[in-house]
């Protein structure tokens, strides 16, 4: 059972938890007290206590929770970009991670060069890049606006251009944080869209929303993170039900 | 949760599974090759967006440079007279400062600079200072082109042992920038001083080699003083030093007539200091690897 079981994990998250530093000053003034006085714990707050779970390959999971629960964190800690002070976590196949759409889109460049500096970014090579252009312009609906300098774009438009790329690129596990925040109804039903056929080729999904219905529909799993701490792993219409 | 055994749990290195956000640091940036090439075009653009001479700027300032300190010392203060092809020898020794003080700078700034990718996606972000190194070179190599061109006008005909001299300088500065660099940029994500730190290393570094003058004038000095003669070696073993002898060995040593006493172990200390340029690189590798956890959070 658990050889089975296990061979179909993709993302493992083993006791892990974070611990952050609230105050940010390091004169030499502060410095000279800390050291006076000895370590100041009561500056740091815990911002994943002791959390645990498996996701299977194919799996759609849904990090739910309020404002401040932990749930960017544990996706940042997923993707890599920051590391767990305790526990661990395991991947298992290519990574991309939607933490922001557009993150690294540079305001200087034109589209077309964000196109394939994102996509490089997110790991993709240049023939990949090229292939997919035509695809990841048509998605993205901005072909007139291509060779312009991103900082000209309305909001809705870098969105769409930084969505579109993200969505072409071909990891087998995706991590996405409040996908929703973008563009207009048609398109957002154009990215669910997008999104559901990743998850029918059978890629991980992991996605952290507040729109529990957008969510319900999306994932078949919910993960409630309370405070740091994992309240619930259940079937997701349960783990909805706990945060209305 | 899961109710699995404890044995069966994945760990980290079996069936496929790993640890992200660990990668293997530079060798990592030599498999994303194609990434690098377009950091190093975005800097570029970035730079020099919206202004009409671009890349030419890149001229502008080691042209004015070279003409303040030529004429300040080589005219004025005529430090220059008892070395011949003054302004060869001047602008060989300028270039390398240049191309280091530029990667060594830029290199400290880099993961500060590229906050907005290195807290949202993980990225071997070695690539950022060696994208600073890029960048280098790619002002480096038009001030180079005008070094050789001076050089054969004023004579220069290098020997296959100058060349080699020449590269091993050029090796020198670019493994001790880099290293620094990695150094550097990952403590000055924790404090921010040391970006103030690298600006008075880097105003210190004009003078701390036979850039402006030769290393004749230091020996002297020495030995005026009535000090150790080892210390000329220590003075020696600075790998700006050395890269920078080994600069006027390639392409300036070649253009003399006159007879020149070329600093003693000039081989031997440019190999002691490339050795000691990769030491620093391997230091400032592993303390990057080692705050690089810390990267996201600081920022």
């Amino acid at each position: 059972m658990s050889s089975t079981r296990r061979t179909s994990t993709t993302i493992a998250v083993q006791s892990v938890s974070k611990r952050f530093v609230l105050r940010h000053d390091r004169s030499l003034k502060n410095l000279a007290v800390s050291a006076f006085r000895g370590k100041d714990l009561g500056n740091s707050f815990l911002a994943l206590d002791d959390v645990g779970f498996e996701v299977g390959e194919g799996e759609a999971v849904a990090l739910l929770g309020l404002n401040g629960s932990g749930k960017s964190t544990l996706l940042k800690l997923i993707s890599g970009v920051m590391s767990p002070d305790a526990g661990q976590v395991l991947l298992r196949g290519r990574i991309a991670g939607l933490i922001e759409v557009g993150a690294g889109f540079h305001p200087d460049l034109t589209g077309r060069e964000n196109v394939y500096l994102n996509g490089a970014i997110l790991g993709m090579d240049e023939a990949t890049i090229k292939q997919r252009f035509d695809q990841i312009v048509a998605f993205s609906e901005i072909e007139r606006f291509i060779d312009t300098e991103v900082k000209f774009y309305s909001s809705g438009m870098f969105l769409r251009l930084a969505f579109a790329v993200a969505v072409h690129t071909d990891p087998e596990i995706f991590l996405i944080d409040e996908i929703l925040a973008v563009g207009d109804a048609p398109f957002q039903q154009k990215c669910l869209g997008r999104i559901r056929e990743l998850r029918e080729e059978g890629r991980t999904l992991v996605i952290v929303s507040h729109d529990l219905d957008m969510v319900s529909t999306l994932c078949s799993r919910g993960v409630v993170l309370e405070q740091g701490r994992l309240v619930a792993d259940e079937d997701i219409h349960a783990a909805v039900g706990r945060l209305r | 949760m899961t109710g699995a055994p404890a044995g069966a749990r994945p760990r980290a290195g079996e069936d496929g599974f790993e640890i992200p956000g660990r990668g293997r640091g530079l060798l990592d940036v030599l498999q994303r090759r194609y990434l690098l090439r377009l950091l190093v075009r975005k800097e570029l653009r970035v730079r020099y967006q919206g202004s009409a001479l671009g890349l030419l700027w890149s001229y502008v300032k080691p042209a004015v440079q070279f003409c303040v300190f030529f004429f300040a010392l080589g005219v004025f203060l005529k430090v220059g007279q008892d070395v011949e092809n003054f302004a060869v020898y001047l602008f060989a020794g300028i270039v390398v400062i240049n191309y280091f003080s530029e990667t060594f700078g830029n290199a400290t700034r880099a993961v500060v600079g590229n906050a907005p990718l290195v807290k949202k996606i993980y990225l071997p972000r070695e690539l950022f200072p060696v994208a600073s190194a890029w960048v280098a070179a790619v002002h480096f190599l038009p001030q180079f082109v005008v070094l050789l061109i001076g050089t054969l006008i004023a004579g220069w005909r290098p020997t296959l042992g100058q060349l080699a001299g020449g590269a091993l300088g050029f090796a020198i500065i670019v493994v001790l920038a880099v290293g620094l660099g990695l150094l550097f940029g990952a403590i000055n994500v924790l404090y921010r001083d040391f970006e103030n730190i690298v600006d008075l290393l880097l105003l210190v570094v004009t003078w701390t080699s036979p850039v402006l003058y030769t290393w004749v004038h230091v020996r002297d000095a020495i030995r005026r003083a009535e000090l150790p003669d080892w210390l000329l070696t220590v003075y020696q073993l600075n790998p700006v030093t050395s890269a920078v002898e080994l600069f006027h060995y390639g392409f300036w040593y070649g253009a003399t007539t006159k007879p020149y006493e070329l600093p003693p172990n000039l081989l031997w200390n440019g190999l002691l200091s490339l050795g000691i340029a990769v030491a620093v690189l391997v230091l400032g590798q592993f303390t990057f690897r080692r705050l690089e956890g810390r990267f996201a959070q600081e920022l």
